[in-house]
């Protein structure tokens, strides 16, 4: 992106300024390299969210935003529905509330020692991952709405999980206004039989090793110590959520809001027949994908139970960054019930936000950055500034700096799976092509992403997690 | 099935573009087709063993070509299947496709991504002076 055309407030604060149709300033946050390498259509897609109708202070970019489907990946953007504001299926993504959860093993490295093999097969027997795999869980209509209803907290109903897990699930594991009659069959048969499983593409399961400590303070609040093993998971609301935003996208298009500068910005008025209706589903897609991740976390430890059951698998933290959240932000002094969407993007509440559990109100919230295979994830903060930058909002992970079509050109599976072992990370795959389009090398510097986040002020570096074992969707 | 028509892949940030060549509307959309198995799996893999059909409706030709990828996406998911050729007629706003297809085998079928859905994203479907139509789109992976 050409920076010459941006207003620059600070080192990591880039705006552009209202011109046109655009209501608010769009802001991007971002050190001066991420800018440069930045798709030119992050500006304009940003620059179109600006114009949206009920659109609040400013639309705003994180530091690893790229192109994405009307909004960027890496959007942020608060609408009230007082002033018309409006819910964009492609603000919050196909792959709704696809998301992060990091597990604490209580384990550190050594005690991993001679046990990686048979654990990385454990594990990759135990998660069902890439096309076309299923899951063992079978619903039916009526098992399904409760799953659509209740979430998480469903889930560890059905045994999947402790009850302890909730309080460290955003929402506690389960999105209210759920409404699974807003969800279509087609939806419901395609999730039929794929709760508990991975996906693909970027999804993954890693095992990781706590590197570096930022910050002291924080990490003892999370209990993360150097050389920890901690387990992260990676994915969404699988089928039910994909076709959720397939339906309800072409419904915008065709029935929702305009003008819009661009069709694939559909969107709805929230207060709308069709804005109601689409929220009721997206937070039934919601639950889907808390539900998925409970029931792998369910999986993980009977993995880690074969190998190593001193495992204690305690449940650090689950992010959602494909949302479209009911928050209650300041604007100009008026408190107000906001919807924020987050596509691509996490929630970054600072210490002492009522929403945490205590457990964790006095640090923060975790914000978990997900890497790709081969590179470090994050763990950061949030903090309390991030409130007034991005409505209490940070980056969710390293982005695309290269097109799956560029990335087959230039690696080969097999190989980049050996020099990753040479490296000591152990990859479990069942598509050598599908770790070609997802090499560490097709992707944006995370370690700059999260000390851009840092500097920004949006979130502060906890802990570095470099992977030992990765687990492909 | 047709065979005079081609497909190729175009970039996009994070996911992958289709886009299907054609000497007829349809002739594109199928190729469109051929082009958004090979973001599943090697097209060439796939063998033809079961015929599924799909109707699909939209109130412009555009929307009209997400309509029939996501309907072919939807038959993958729920039939666990890969098409590797298919055959379009339309009329009006309405197309009836026929896919081929079979079973996923990950393996032979050298699989690397699921298909979550197609999008407005570089949608376009036209007529180039030559003749020739194009119906592309991006598909989020």
């Amino acid at each position: 992106m050409n920076r010459e055309s941006l207003t620059r407030h600070s080192d990591y604060e880039w705006w552009i300024e209202p011109t046109g149709q655009m209501r608010v300033p769009a802001v991007i946050y971002a050190g001066e390299h991420l800018i440069d390498e930045m798709d030119e259509k992050v500006r304009e897609q940003i620059t179109n969210v600006a114009t949206l109708p009920g659109i609040q202070r400013a639309a705003y970019a994180m530091p690893d935003a790229h192109w994405g489907y009307g909004f960027p990946i890496g959007g942020v953007a608060a609408f009230d529905p007082k002033e018309g504001g409006v819910i964009s299926a492609g603000g919050v993504g196909f792959d709704i509330s696809c998301g992060v959860r990091a597990l604490h093993t209580m384990l550190t490295a050594d005690q991993l020692e001679g046990r990686k093999e048979e654990l990385a097969e454990s594990l990759f027997d135990s998660v069902p991952a890439g096309v076309g795999s299923r899951g063992a869980i079978r619903l039916n209509e009526h098992e399904m709405d409760e799953m659509l209803f209740g979430g998480a907290e469903w889930a560890i109903g059905r045994g999947y999980g402790r009850p302890e897990d909730l309080e460290r699930i955003e929402e506690n594991g389960c999105a209210s206004g759920a409404k699974a009659e807003c969800v279509s069959h087609e939806a419901k048969k395609r999730q039929a039989q794929e709760m508990g499983t991975l996906g693909s593409g970027n999804h993954y399961l890693e095992v990781q090793r706590v590197a570096e400590i930022f910050d002291a303070a924080s990490a003892a609040a999370f209990e993360l110590h150097l050389n920890d093993i901690v387990l992260s998971i990676h994915c969404g609301s699988r089928g039910l959520g994909h076709q959720v935003g397939t339906d309800y996208l072409k419904s915008m298009v065709i029935d929702g809001y305009k003008p819009i500068p661009d069709r694939e910005l559909a969107c709805a008025p929230i207060l709308s027949e069709l804005g109601q209706k689409y929220l009721g589903a997206m937070r039934a897609a919601t639950n889907c994908a808390l539900a998925n991740r409970q029931i792998i976390t369910h999986l993980v430890r009977g993995a880690f139970a074969q190998v190593i059951p001193s495992a204690a698998l305690t449940l650090l933290f689950d992010v959602s960054h494909n949302t479209c959240k009911i928050e209650r932000h300041s604007i100009d002094g008026d408190v107000r019930e906001l919807f924020v969407h987050r596509k691509g993007a996490t929630r970054s509440f600072g210490p002492g936000h009522p929403d945490l559990p205590a457990s964790l109100r006095a640090a923060g919230q975790p914000v978990l950055i997900g890497g790709t295979m081969g590179t470090e994830s994050y763990v950061l903060v949030g903090t309390g500034e991030c409130e007034r930058l991005a409505f209490s909002s940070a980056c969710h992970g390293a982005g695309r700096s290269m097109s799956r079509t560029q990335a087959t050109k230039h690696w080969h599976g097999r190989q980049l799976v050996d020099e990753l072992r040479e490296k000591g990370v152990l990859i479990r795959t069942r598509s050598y092509r599908g770790v070609a389009e997802e090499a560490p090398g097709a992707y944006k510097d995370v370690n700059a992403v999260a000390e851009a986040a840092e500097h920004a002020g949006l979130a502060r570096r906890v802990a570095r997690l470099v992977p030992l074992i990765c687990v492909k969707g | 099935m047709r065979d005079t028509g081609t497909w190729e892949h175009f970039s996009h940030g994070s996911d992958i573009g289709v886009r299907g060549f054609g000497r007829s509307v349809e002739e594109a959309f199928e190729q469109a087709a051929l082009a958004l198995t090979a973001v599943v799996a090697d097209v060439s893999t796939v063998r033809q063993n079961e015929t599924v059909e799909v109707l699909c409706d939209a109130p412009d030709v555009e929307l009209l070509l997400v309509s029939w990828l996501n309907a072919i996406i939807y038959e993958m998911a729920v039939r666990g299947m890969l098409f590797g050729a298919f055959r379009v007629e339309m009329e009006g706003s309405a197309l009836k496709g026929t896919l081929r297809g079979e079973k996923v085998d990950p393996p032979r079928h050298h699989v690397a991504v699921e298909a979550k859905g197609a999008t407005v994203t570089a949608l376009r479907v036209l007529r180039e002076a030559n003749g020739r139509w194009v119906a592309q789109c991006v598909v989020d992976v």
